[in-house]
């Protein structure tokens, strides 16, 4: 009896397989209907990306003379302290995010996942200040967190607490974006995770249950690996929204009728934004971007390779 | 097999049918614009009274058509449209912009414009005219004129049993003692402000009245880090701490129902500030009957000085249609447009019963007449505001125009700002910007 072995196609079979296709009328058919969406990439995307790129080499100012200035503007940007100073902001800003957005998004889910019928309803309400334009959150941000005045504080002050000066202390003001802006955007990522959390099979928790599982080793053993999936997916997609912020911070403080930006606000976004339109440096910033392109990329990167360990999809051989 | 090609070559050609219409609009938008009869302004969407009764003079003077996209002027818009070979024929922008696009060589010089038109230049004010004037030639036709008085709430100096002379801005001890008298601060929270020095936005004003320019005439060099520009920085910021901190100053500021009836002036939330002209006609509109008065700010040497700011018309290269756009420039600026627009405005408000309190313009011939034609009288109160008003324009002074304005302003307000939020010492913040500022010039001349 002869043995098959499986083993994976080589590169150069998989380049023949992936022409042998195109002999397919629906391959055809399919690259037909693609093709609207290949050529907005081609020319919204991928085109400005190559061509930032190579600005990115140049002194590019769109109104003056552009001159290849080699590898200066990535040089310049490793000295520049307003560059370390808005990546440390960012970063800062997207630790403290990431975890508190997640944190609240799933403990509603949770609680939405118990209420049954209603659970429509508000999931509803919960999504709507997701639909809030970034500059209204900017606005609102100064009037909820005024230090004086402010909803947070004098709810605060109700329990005895006296809240700080969220707005203008350096240190206050990153936490207080964290709360206002991952916080108040939650709504999406409560949908996916309670569609995530309908999804976990009953049995499993009875099964835990039997074992004399609590409450909080079925959450651990079970909930969480369950929807692993969809954690990691939040992660990653709000991990590059923090690491690009940029609406609602420059309109609470870099806007021209609020002009109380300091360093302890100032977001790598804003900073590519100001040197490309007011200093009208395109291709520094055109630098900047690449950098940040490459910060995004490694990260996720990174949390991918790690998601290959705490990420657990059904059906995987592993 | 015959099916699938028919349902490709439906498919291929409806993309093909897209790309030609997309293609078609382009190249008509691009005709359009080449028109000889089209002028396409930037910056000068439709607007109040005043903008549209000039803009139908001006289009009348232009006989042309004449193209007014929403939306104020835009960097990034601007850009755009010269990086794609359709720069506007006309923009209308913030004058301390035109030096640094005229050094960037995206504005024309309008010696031609105004030589051909014959435009009297001296009709305008001089501090307009050199915010637009870069390396000795004029770039921009100045249009509004903001000047800065102290707005002062009379009730709240009654209250405090303060008099007028008590916010004198040349006697600086004096100031902060009236400050603090005038200020209420009551469990923590600042619930009045006694006197608001508008930093970071009015600094300039500050180091003006402690002797020194923060940029030089040719707008090349900054002293931001001059001995008096650190002391005036120290004392405004003095000015705030001494009520009750940044922090809360700010906290309460950010409350002020600015344009409604129940504004900061109405509700006796501060005791005076220095102010732009145009907040007496909002205030003469939302709360009539407030009881104020308007005093010069004065530098160390007791003379009364104004910073002024505005906007102006320039023409980019690249314009398509310089002729009309000098005409149109011409026409939004001159005397009689001013004049009728001014009348216009009277008729308007007097319709709906509201007080009305003149133009403030960079013309300084058509500032004259409209006060002597259209202006009547509202209460003591507002007729002394308005007349002082007209009174500071002549003490004005103003930021040159400088290759890196931008970046200059940028310097200088965090450098405010860094100060307000007790990060730096005055004196390290301004010398900071010094350095930011110096460095971006030289790098924009080059």
């Amino acid at each position: 009896m002869a043995t098959v072995t499986a083993t994976a196609p080589g590169p150069h079979l998989r380049v023949r397989r992936w022409f042998a296709g195109f002999t397919s009328r629906e391959t055809w058919a399919a690259f037909a209907f693609l093709s609207p969406w290949m050529f907005g990439f081609v020319v919204f995307t991928a085109g400005p990306m190559i061509a930032s790129f190579i600005l990115s080499f140049t002194d590019y100012s769109i109104i003056q003379t552009t001159h290849n200035v080699g590898t200066a503007n990535y040089r310049t940007l490793y000295h520049d302290p307003d560059v370390r100073t808005s990546l440390r902001n960012t970063f800062i800003f997207t630790v403290l995010a990431v975890p508190a957005h997640v944190i609240v998004a799933l403990g509603l889910a949770a609680a939405l996942a118990r209420v049954g019928r209603a659970a429509s309803a508000f999931r509803t309400i919960f999504y709507l200040p997701t639909m809030t334009p970034a500059v209204a959150i900017g606005i609102l941000y100064l009037l909820i967190f005024n230090g004086s005045y402010g909803i947070l504080n004098r709810g605060l002050a109700l329990v005895g607490i006296s809240g700080p000066f969220w707005t203008t202390s350096p240190h206050w003001v990153k936490p207080g974006l964290v709360l206002m802006i991952s916080v108040w955007a939650v709504g999406a990522s409560v949908v996916i995770f309670l569609a995530a959390l309908m999804g976990v099979p009953q049995h499993l928790y009875e099964a835990a249950e039997m074992d004399g599982a609590s409450r909080w080793l079925r959450f651990r053993d079970v909930t969480l690996p369950m929807i692993s999936p969809a954690i990691f997916f939040v992660v990653i997609i709000n991990t590059i929204a923090g690491l690009q912020t940029f609406d609602q911070v420059y309109t609470a403080f870099f806007n021209a009728s609020t002009p109380n930006g300091t360093d302890s606000s100032l977001m790598y976004a804003i900073y590519i934004f100001q040197q490309a339109f007011r200093f009208f440096k395109l291709g520094y910033a055109s630098a900047l971007s690449w950098v940040l392109f490459a910060i995004i990329a490694v990260i996720t990167a990174i949390q991918i390779v790690v998601s290959r360990r705490y990420v657990y999809y059904e059906g995987q051989s592993k | 097999m015959q099916g699938w090609r028919k349902s490709l070559a439906a498919v291929s050609a409806l993309v093909a049918l897209g790309v030609l219409a997309f293609a078609a609009t382009l190249a008509s938008a691009h005709t359009t614009a080449k028109s000889a009869g089209t002028l396409n302004i930037m910056g000068f969407g439709t607007g109040d009274d005043v903008a549209e009764t000039r803009a139908a003079i001006a289009t009348k003077a232009v006989g042309a058509t004449v193209n007014r996209p929403s939306g104020s002027f835009d960097d990034q818009q601007f850009l755009a449209a010269v990086a794609s070979g359709n720069a506007p024929d006309v923009v209308y922008l913030d004058r301390q912009k035109v030096g640094t696009y005229a050094a960037k060589g995206a504005f024309q010089p309008l010696t031609n414009c105004i030589k051909s038109q014959k435009i009297n230049l001296k009709q305008y004010r001089i501090p307009a005219l050199n915010e637009v004037t870069y390396k000795g030639k004029v770039y921009g036709i100045p249009e509004f004129y903001d000047v800065r008085t102290i707005l002062v709430d009379n009730n709240v100096l009654d209250q405090a049993g303060v008099k007028l002379s008590g916010l004198d801005t040349s006697n600086w001890p004096r100031l902060l003692t009236t400050a603090k008298k005038l200020a209420k601060v009551q469990n923590g929270k600042v619930t009045r402000i006694g006197f608001d020095p508008k930093i970071p936005e009015f600094f300039p004003l500050w180091a003006k009245a402690n002797g020194v320019d923060i940029l030089s005439k040719d707008g090349l060099q900054p002293h931001l880090n001059d001995p008096r520009a650190i002391a005036a920085l120290q004392y405004a910021v003095s000015l705030v701490n001494a009520q009750g901190g940044w922090d809360k100053f700010k906290a309460f500021r950010d409350t002020w129902d600015f344009f409604g009836s129940n504004n900061e002036i109405a509700a006796d939330q501060v005791g005076a500030f220095p102010m732009e002209q145009w907040y007496y006609n909002v205030l003469a509109g939302s709360s009539p009957k407030v009881k104020i008065t308007a005093l010069q700010f004065r530098n160390k040497k007791r003379q009364p000085i104004n910073y002024e700011t505005g906007s102006a018309w320039a023409i980019p290269k690249g314009s398509k249609n310089p002729t009309a756009a000098c005409t149109w420039m011409k026409a939004m600026t001159s005397t009689s447009t001013w004049l009728a627009t001014a009348k216009n405005r009277a008729q308007i408000r007097k319709s709906k019963n509201q007080p009305y309190t003149g133009l403030s313009t960079g013309n300084a011939v058509a500032d004259q007449a409209i006060y002597k034609q259209t202006y009547t009288s509202i209460n003591p109160f507002f007729d002394q505001a308005v007349k002082k008003v007209l009174d500071v324009q002549r003490f004005s002074f103003n930021i040159p125009a400088s290759p890196a304005s931008a970046e200059f302003q940028k310097a200088w307000m965090d450098a405010a700002n860094r100060v307000l939020a007790g990060q730096q010492t005055a004196k390290a913040a301004l010398n900071q910007a010094q350095k930011e500022a110096t460095r971006a010039i030289n790098a924009a001349r080059k």
